[in-house]
């Protein structure tokens, strides 16, 4: 079959979801103007919030979520052994995302918390690369559904793979916006991975860091400008936590 | 002859957002167990929210679900703006209630098309009505971006919204677009009228049993954000008093809890506001409801997706008259502003699958303190269990086969559109 005058396979993919919201998966089914093309790539061999036939000789496999329990790794180490690549995509899947601010409360006490004196078996949230080897990931919560298919049809088509590695201020930049500090509000676009083009600040609410960190991103003048614009460290703090993936920060501060 | 002996195991039920397992066992004419389980992994949100700042909770909370983002958001907002007695704007209210609008047409549609109808044609998923059914799958498509479309445009993207911030709005949509989402909302009223000629041709099952019906009712406009808690019943209480509708129970076969009012359980959703409300919905709307036989107190579970295409009629025209007021405000006033301050409150909103109850608690630091989320799936999964049992009961004295009565069983939980990850949050 031919993609935009390239011959192409169908790619079999299938997706699988783990300790997450699904709303990466959702997004698969967005841009509905051009759902019927893409999904022309593909040939779905397991993707159960979708459809009731299900196999297991997918060659793609597209993670989303987090690790929160001791089936969700078997389950995600047979996805593993069968998958010629592994994808993991969204913040949850790439980064622990919201899930992992829980990892931050005594595991007792969540589970007090909620279910009383009824237990449920919960484990410190971890990152899918925490388990298995990924082969690509995608960042973004949600993903945008512009990306996923540009990586798919490049997959597709052996196209190579890359994901920006300047931040989203650059983006914001492009986009004729009021920068957030001025507004003042701690934002993290200086320090995150630009691809979302801008959409959180283009909306005037801060860049919480959902891509994770920039390529070469230096911490500390981050820091002072937070600092310089007379905001607080604590707000900053809040925020890099948000999606459990500027850790490295507090190793560059250490 | 009546069939005696039945055995179903369902393990993750596929077409429905989330984990759950359906168990049906008969022996010799008995119903032996029928089981609706929950199997999906907790996430903690109740615990998160803690120690975190007001203004960040509903970027937080909205995360709790994929596909109901916007009432997640919505109902955390309203909760604490009630707690810190903030007022929005009045043009941010509008806003917010055409978000609500176009995340309500966007899961109905991806219910309705993708989910549901594969089992009435009897198809594993909605990929081969592309080829079959073209001009249906088309219309469907149509209505679920139609949907996007008012959710991007309002809040900055259709998953997990951007500009829904304490005190009002972030940002007003830009005019020249909400002219362009009126046309597109305009032509799309062809396709309900095509979703609706199609719907009616599909054999839906009888099933009823009696069941209470809980919703929001204002008693000015149909439901979507706020009001009074009421059921068919005849119970009313106030927005605060949503523990009392509740009173959550957990059952140990499953991770998620369960719910009661008058009796055993309840049901939440379209055909629960449809019954509480329908003398509120547009005059379209009731026409399209009148077309299938649906009438209030309706008691079948699988109606519900009649409900959610009669709502979706609704959607598009509120939404068309909610644009035209928008494009004669000078949105200049979005957002009130706000200092935290110790108070706690309930906000009720209507998501898409029921009524969503967000309280918090902001201690007198302006921290929040104290979370708690009961989503309408958990109000839901008491009465899938009930409706199993009866459901499997019925089917097996009609002499079904367990083909049969599994795909029927199926069918029922999809009729409630279970969004099981966001029950399990």
């Amino acid at each position: 079959m031919q993609h935009l005058g390239f011959s192409t396979n169908k790619l079999k993919i299938g997706s699988f979801d783990f300790t997450c919201c699904e709303g990466c998966q959702l997004q698969l089914a967005n841009k509905e103007e051009t759902l019927p093309e893409f999904l022309d790539l593909l040939d779905i061999r397991n993707f159960r919030e979708i459809s009731s036939e299900r196999f297991d000789d997918y060659d793609i496999a597209l993670v989303e979520g987090s690790i929160s329990r001791s089936d969700e790794v078997e389950r995600l180490q047979a996805i593993r052994k069968q998958a010629k690549i592994l994808i993991a995509y969204g913040s949850c899947a790439c980064f622990g995302g919201v899930n992992s601010l829980k990892n931050h409360f005594p595991p007792d006490e969540c589970v007090h918390e909620v279910y009383g004196d009824s237990p449920v078996e919960t484990l410190p949230v971890r990152r899918i690369s925490d388990v298995v080897k990924v082969d690509f990931s995608i960042p973004g919560c949600p993903v945008s559904k512009d990306e996923v298919e540009r990586i798919v049809v490049s997959i597709a088509t052996g196209a190579m793979i890359s994901l920006p590695k300047y931040p989203v201020c650059v983006e914001c930049k492009q986009q004729l916006n009021t920068c957030l500090f001025d507004l003042g509000e701690v934002c993290l676009g200086p320090i995150t991975r630009a691809g979302c083009n801008a959409v959180c600040t283009t909306g005037k609410t801060a860049c919480l860091g959902c891509r994770g960190p920039a390529e070469d991103i230096n911490y500390r003048s981050f820091r002072e400008l937070v600092k310089e614009h007379g905001l607080s460290l604590d707000e900053m703090e809040e925020k890099l936590r948000f999606y459990n993936c500027f850790e490295e920060f507090r190793d560059d501060e250490s | 002859m009546t069939k005696v002996n039945c055995s179903i195991d369902v393990h993750h039920l596929t077409r429905v957002e989330g984990h759950g397992n359906i168990h049906i066992d008969i022996r010799n004419g008995e119903l032996v167990d029928a089981k609706w389980a929950v199997v999906e992994t907790p996430r903690f949100f109740e615990v998160m929210v803690k120690t975190m700042s007001p203004a960040r909770v509903p970027f937080l909370t909205s995360r709790i679900c994929g596909i109901c983002s916007i009432s997640h958001s919505l109902a955390s907002i309203r909760s604490l703006e009630r707690a810190m007695e903030i007022s929005p704007p009045p043009a941010a209210e509008k806003l917010r209630l055409l978000a609500m609008h176009g995340e309500t047409l966007q899961s109905h549609a991806l219910h309705i098309f993708f989910l549901a109808v594969p089992d009435f044609v009897d198809t594993p998923s909605v990929i081969p009505l592309v080829e079959s059914h073209p001009h249906i799958v088309q219309a469907g498509l149509r209505l679920k971006a139609a949907g996007n479309a008012i959710s991007e445009l309002v809040t900055g993207r259709c998953t997990h919204p951007v500009s829904l911030v304490l005190g009002g709005v972030s940002k007003a949509p830009d005019k020249e677009k909400l002219e362009a989402l009126r046309a597109q909302l305009d032509a799309v009223r062809a396709d309900l009228d095509t979703t609706a000629e199609f719907c009616s041709t599909l054999q839906i099952p009888s099933f009823v049993r009696e069941t209470e019906f809980v919703s929001l009712r204002n008693g000015n406009t149909y439901p979507a954000i706020g009001g009074d808690l009421v059921s068919t019943d005849g119970v009313r209480r106030d927005e605060n008093d949503y523990l009392a509708m509740t009173n959550e129970y957990k059952p140990e076969f499953t991770t998620t809890k369960f719910t009661r009012l008058s009796r055993g359980s309840f049901a939440a959703g379209a055909l629960a506001r449809f019954n509480n409300n329908v003398d509120l919905l547009r005059p379209e709307a009731v026409s399209v409801a009148r077309q299938f036989g649906l009438e209030p107190v309706n008691h079948n579970p699988f109606m519900n997706n009649i409900a959610q295409l009669v709502e979706c009629v609704h959607i598009v025209h509120d939404a068309i008259d909610l644009i035209d007021d928008l494009l004669d405000d000078p949105l200049n006033e979005l957002k009130t502003p706000w200092k935290p301050k110790e108070g706690a409150a309930t906000g009720a909103v209507e998501a898409p699958r029921g009524i969503l109850y967000h309280h918090m608690e902001v201690d007198r630091h302006g921290t929040v303190c104290r979370g708690d989320c009961i989503i309408p799936t958990t109000q839901n999964n008491a009465n899938i269990h009930h409706d199993l049992a009866a459901l499997a009961r019925q089917a097996a004295d009609e002499g079904k086969d367990d083909q049969e009565i599994r795909q029927l069983c199926e069918m029922l939980v999809r009729a409630y559109d279970p969004c099981i990850s966001c029950s399990v949050h």
